[in-house]
C-alpha cells in the first residue's frame, strides 16, 4: 500500500461521510414531512429549509461514487454490479425525492401536491435505508469470485445486521433533520421539533447496542480492530448522549452537530473495520485490498492534484452558500418567514 | 449482428440507450435554457426594464423543471457504469473514473450550489450580483459537459494510455494528452452548441405560442428575439463544428461514416452524394437511391473531387487489423440504416433550425413587427420547440452505435463490457421500471412547462418569486384549491 492508495481510501470514506452529514438531515427533512408535520401548509414549511441545500448536498454522493470509480475501480465495479437490485432501488427513490422539490411547486391540485409530498416522503425514508442496508451488507463478506464479481444473493443483501444496520442509518438521519429542522425554524416549530427529538433519542440507545452486538459477531471488525472498532462505538455512544442532553436543554446547535457526527462516525466505523480491504469476500484470498483495487499511480497523483485544489474551493462557496441561508427561518405563528 | 434478443448484451444496451437519451433530453435544455436565462437577467441588470427581470422569472421556472429532471436521472448515468458495464469499469477505470470525479467536483458542485443560491436569494443580494449567479450555475454545466464529454472522446478515439500487461486493463500514460484528445474539440463544441441552440428553440418556440394565444405581446417578442438570436448564433455554430465533427471521423472511424452515408463500395470520384436510400443490409446493396452528384465530396472534402471508402473495403481493414485479437468473427458493420436516417434528421434538422432562425428574426423586426400579423410563422416557430431534442438523440444515436462493435474503440468489445453478474431476469425488471418511471417524469415535466406558458408571464405578478415562496402559508384558499 503506498501513501496516495491510503490516502484516496480515506478521501472516499470522508466524501461517504459528507454525504452522509449534508444528505442524512435532508432525508430527516422529508421523514419529518409525514412524522413531524401535522398538515401539507407544515409540510411544504418543513421542507423549505432544505429546498436551497438538497441539490448540492447530493452532490456528495455524486463525488464520492465518481471518486471512488477513479481511484478505485475495481471496487467501484464490484460493489456497483453486485448490489445491483439494492442500488437500483436507491435510485429510483432519490429520483422520486429529487423531482419532488420542483414538481411540488408546480402542483396545479391538491392532489398532485400530495403526490409529490408523498413521493419525497419515501425517497427519503428508503434511500437511507437501504444505503445502510449496503454499506452493513458488505461488511458481513459477501460471495466473490476471483474476478472480483460479487454475487450478492438475497440472504447476503437482507439479514439481522443489515436491517438494524439501515433502520439505525434511517433512524439518526430522522433525528438529524429534527434538529436542523429546530435550527430552522421558530416559536412552535421549534419547540416541537425539539421534544420530538428528545423523545426519539431514548430509542437511539438500544438500536446502537443491537447494532454493535450484532457488529461484533457478523463481521471481524473486533478480531481485526478491536481498540480502534470499540473507541468509535463508544463515541458515538458518547455523541449520543450528548446530542440528547442538548436537545433535552434545547441546544439545537450542538444537538445538530452530535447527530451528525455519530452519522460520520458509523461511516468511519465501516471504513476502518475494512481496511485494508475494499472488499471482504467470504473466502478471504477472494478480498480486493485497497493495494491491488486501485488506479495506477499516475491517476492517483492527479487526482490528488486536483483534490487538493478544488476541494478547498468548493468548501469555501459550498459553506457560504448556508452562512447567507443562516437567517432564514421558518415561523408559522408570524406569517412565512422572519429574516 | 446480433438482432434484438432477450438476451443480458441486448437489454444492457437498450437500457444504457433509454437512460442515456432520456438524460439527454433535459442537458441540452438547462444548459441552453441557463443561457438565455442569464443572458435575460443580465439585460435587466443592464436596462432596470421590469420586462428582464419577469423575461428572466418566467423563463427560469422551464429552466429549474428541466435541471431538476436531468440532475436526478444524471445520477442513474454515474451508477451504471458500474451497475451494468462493471467489466467496462474495471478495463476502464483508470481513465474514465478521473473525468468523472472533476466533473463532480468541479462543475456539479458549483452548478447545484449556486442554482440554490440563485432561486433563494432575490431579496438578499444586488441584481448584478444575483445575476452572477445564474452565470456560475451556466458554466459549472457548460464545465459539466466538458468533462463528461472527455471520457467518451476517449471511448471514440483513445489516447494517452497504455494496456496494462498483468490485468489486461487500460492505464493511463499522459493525462493531458487525453484532455487534448482531437475528437473531444470536436464533440465538445458541437455538443454545446447544439444545447443552446435547443434552449433557444424551446424559448422562441414557447414565446410563438404565447403570441398564438394573445399573451402578453412585448414579453413574448422580446423574449423570442433574444432565443432566436441565441438560435441563429449557436446552431450556426453546431453546423460548423459538427462539419468538424465529419471530416474527423472520415479519417477516425470511416465505418461510421461509411454508413452515415450508407457507402457500401468505394465510390469513384467525384462521389455524389444519397439523399436518400433504400438500403438492404443482407446484401450490402443500395437500391434505389436519389442521388446529388459531386456532393459527397463536397460534403466529405469541401471540394469537387475525391473518392469515399466503403463498409466493404473498410470492414476488410479492419479484420486485418484486429483479427489476431479479437478472432475473425467479428462483425465490423455498423446499423446503417439508424446511422444513415439518423444522420439526415440531424444534419436536415440542424440546417433547418439555422433558418427558422433566421426567418423568425426577419419577422419580428421591431419596427414592422410581421410576426403578429403571419399566424404560420407563429406555428412553425412553436412546432420548432421539439424538433432540437429529435435532432440531439439522432446526433448521440449515430455517435454511439456507429462505433459498434465496440465500447472502447478498438480496444474492448460491447460483448466484454456488461457485468458478468448481471441477469436477463434483473435487467428485465430495471428496463420496465426505468421505462415506467420515464413516461411518469416526462409526462408531468411536459404537463408543468406546458401548464407554466397556459398560465402565462403575467400571473404571478405581485409576487416576488415563486419558489422562495411556493405557496403563502397565510392564505388558506391556496392550499385547498
Amino acid at each position: 500500500m503506498t501513501f496516495l492508495q491510503i490516502l484516496w481510501f480515506v478521501v472516499i470514506g470522508i466524501l461517504f461521510a459528507g454525504f452522509i452529514f449534508f444528505e442524512g438531515f435532508d432525508f430527516g427533512i422529508g421523514m419529518a414531512t409525514r412524522f413531524f408535520a401535522v398538515d401539507d401548509q407544515e409540510r411544504q414549511q418543513v421542507l423549505r429549509s432544505v429546498a436551497p441545500h438538497w441539490d448540492g448536498n447530493e452532490v456528495w454522493l455524486i463525488t464520492a461514487g465518481g471518486a471512488m470509480f477513479a481511484s478505485f475501480p475495481l471496487w467501484y465495479a464490484s460493489l456497483f454490479s453486485g448490489y445491483y437490485i439494492l442500488l437500483f432501488l436507491i435510485l429510483i427513490a432519490l429520483i422520486f425525492r429529487g423531482v419532488s422539490f420542483e414538481f411540488g411547486v408546480h402542483a396545479q391540485t391538491k392532489f398532485e401536491r400530495s403526490t409529490w409530498l408523498w413521493a419525497n416522503f419515501i425517497g427519503c425514508l428508503f434511500a437511507p435505508f437501504l444505503l445502510g442496508m449496503m454499506l452493513t451488507s458488505m461488511i458481513q463478506g459477501v460471495p466473490m469470485d476471483a474476478q472480483g464479481n460479487v454475487w450478492a444473493g438475497f440472504g447476503v443483501v437482507v439479514n439481522w445486521l443489515s436491517v438494524v444496520g439501515g433502520l439505525a442509518v434511517t433512524y439518526l438521519c430522522f433525528i438529524h433533520g429534527l434538529n436542523y429542522l429546530s435550527l430552522k425554524t421558530k416559536n412552535d416549530l421549534h419547540a416541537r421539533a425539539m421534544n420530538m427529538a428528545d423523545k426519539l433519542y431514548w430509542l437511539v440507545y438500544p438500536v446502537l447496542v443491537l447494532f454493535a452486538l450484532l457488529a461484533i459477531f457478523q463481521t471481524d471488525f473486533f478480531a481485526r480492530h478491536a481498540i480502534s472498532s470499540s473507541v468509535i462505538l463508544i463515541v458515538i455512544v458518547l455523541l449520543t448522549v450528548w446530542g440528547h442532553i442538548s436537545a433535552r436543554f434545547g441546544h439545537s446547535g450542538h444537538a445538530f452537530l452530535a447527530s451528525g457526527l455519530s452519522l460520520i462516525l458509523i461511516m468511519a466505523f465501516i471504513f476502518n473495520g475494512i481496511f485494508p480491504r475494499v472488499m471482504i469476500a467470504t473466502q478471504s484470498k477472494n478480498d480486493l485490498l485497497i493495494h491491488n483495487a486501485s488506479a495506477s499511480p499516475l491517476t492517483l497523483d492527479i487526482m490528488t492534484g486536483v483534490l487538493l485544489v478544488l476541494l478547498p474551493i468548493v468548501l469555501i462557496y459550498f459553506a457560504w452558500s448556508y452562512w447567507i441561508q443562516r437567517r432564514t427561518k421558518v415561523d408559522l405563528a408570524n406569517g412565512s418567514e422572519t429574516y | 449482428m446480433s438482432y434484438v434478443l432477450m438476451n443480458v448484451i441486448s437489454l444492457s444496451r437498450f437500457q444504457f440507450a433509454m437512460t442515456t437519451l432520456f438524460h439527454f433530453l433535459y442537458v441540452p435544455l438547462s444548459m441552453g435554457l441557463g443561457l438565455i436565462v442569464a443572458i435575460m437577467e443580465t439585460a435587466y441588470v443592464h436596462t432596470k426594464k421590469p420586462v428582464y427581470l419577469k423575461m428572466t422569472k418566467f423563463w427560469s421556472k422551464i429552466f429549474l423543471l428541466s435541471f431538476a429532471v436531468g440532475v436526478v436521472t444524471g445520477i442513474i448515468q454515474e451508477f451504471q457504469f458500474g451497475m451494468n458495464w462493471s467489466n467496462y469499469s474495471r478495463f476502464m477505470g483508470d481513465i474514465f473514473g478521473a473525468p468523472l470525479a472533476i466533473e463532480a467536483l468541479l462543475a456539479f458542485f458549483l452548478e447545484s450550489t449556486m442554482l440554490g443560491v440563485w432561486m433563494f436569494t432575490w431579496d438578499k443580494f444586488k441584481p448584478g450580483l444575483h445575476a452572477l449567479f445564474m452565470w456560475l450555475t451556466w458554466i459549472g454545466s457548460v464545465l459539466s459537459a466538458l468533462w463528461i464529454l472527455a471520457a467518451n472522446s476517449f471511448m471514440q478515439h483513445p489516447t494517452g494510455f497504455m494496456i496494462n500487461r498483468v490485468t489486461g486493463h487500460v492505464r493511463l500514460v499522459n493525462f493531458w494528452s487525453v484532455l487534448a484528445n482531437p475528437q473531444l474539440w470536436r464533440e465538445f463544441p458541437h455538443v454545446v452548441f447544439a444545447s443552446f441552440t435547443t434552449g433557444a428553440m424551446v424559448v422562441a418556440g414557447m414565446a410563438a405560442f404565447g403570441l398564438l394565444w394573445k399573451q402578453n405581446h412585448d414579453f413574448h417578442i422580446k423574449s423570442l428575439r433574444i432565443a432566436l438570436l441565441v438560435g441563429l448564433i449557436s446552431s450556426g455554430l453546431a453546423v460548423a463544428t459538427g462539419d468538424m465533427q465529419t471530416q474527423f471521423i472520415i479519417k477516425d472511424q470511416p465505418m461510421k461514416f461509411a454508413a452515415t452515408e450508407a457507402v457500401y463500395k468505394d465510390t469513384g470520384s467525384p462521389a455524389p452524394w444519397r439523399v436518400i436510400a433504400l438500403i438492404d443490409t443482407k446484401k450490402k446493396a443500395v437500391n434505389p437511391s436519389i442521388d446529388v452528384p459531386y456532393m459527397l465530396s463536397l460534403l466529405s472534402y469541401h471540394k469537387l473531387t475525391g473518392s469515399v471508402t466503403g463498409m466493404n473495403s473498410v470492414s476488410r481493414e479492419l479484420h486485418a487489423k484486429y483479427d489476431k485479437k479479437f478472432g475473425k468473427n467479428m462483425d465490423y458493420y455498423v446499423p446503417v440504416k439508424t446511422l444513415f436516417w439518423s444522420f439526415r434528421v440531424m444534419a436536415g434538422g440542424g440546417m433547418l433550425v439555422f433558418l427558422i432562425s433566421l426567418l423568425g428574426l426577419f419577422f419580428s423586426r421591431a419596427k414592422k413587427d410581421l410576426l403578429s400579423k403571419s399566424k404560420w410563422m407563429l406555428w412553425v416557430l412553436g412546432i420548432m420547440t421539439f424538433v432540437p431534442f429529435v435532432v440531439n438523440s439522432c446526433g448521440w444515436i449515430i455517435t454511439e452505435m456507429g462505433r459498434y462493435p465496440w465500447v472502447v474503440y478498438g480496444l474492448q468489445t460491447i460483448a466484454d463490457a456488461v457485468s458478468p453478474t448481471s441477469t436477463v431476469g434483473a435487467l428485465l425488471f430495471t428496463n420496465i421500471v426505468y421505462f415506467l418511471l420515464f413516461s411518469f417524469i416526462g409526462a408531468f415535466m411536459f404537463y408543468y412547462a406546458r401548464k407554466t406558458l397556459i398560465d402565462g408571464p403575467d400571473k404571478e405578478e405581485d409576487e416576488d418569486s415563486a419558489y422562495a415562496q411556493p405557496v403563502d402559508p397565510l392564505d388558506k384558499e391556496a392550499f385547498n384549491s
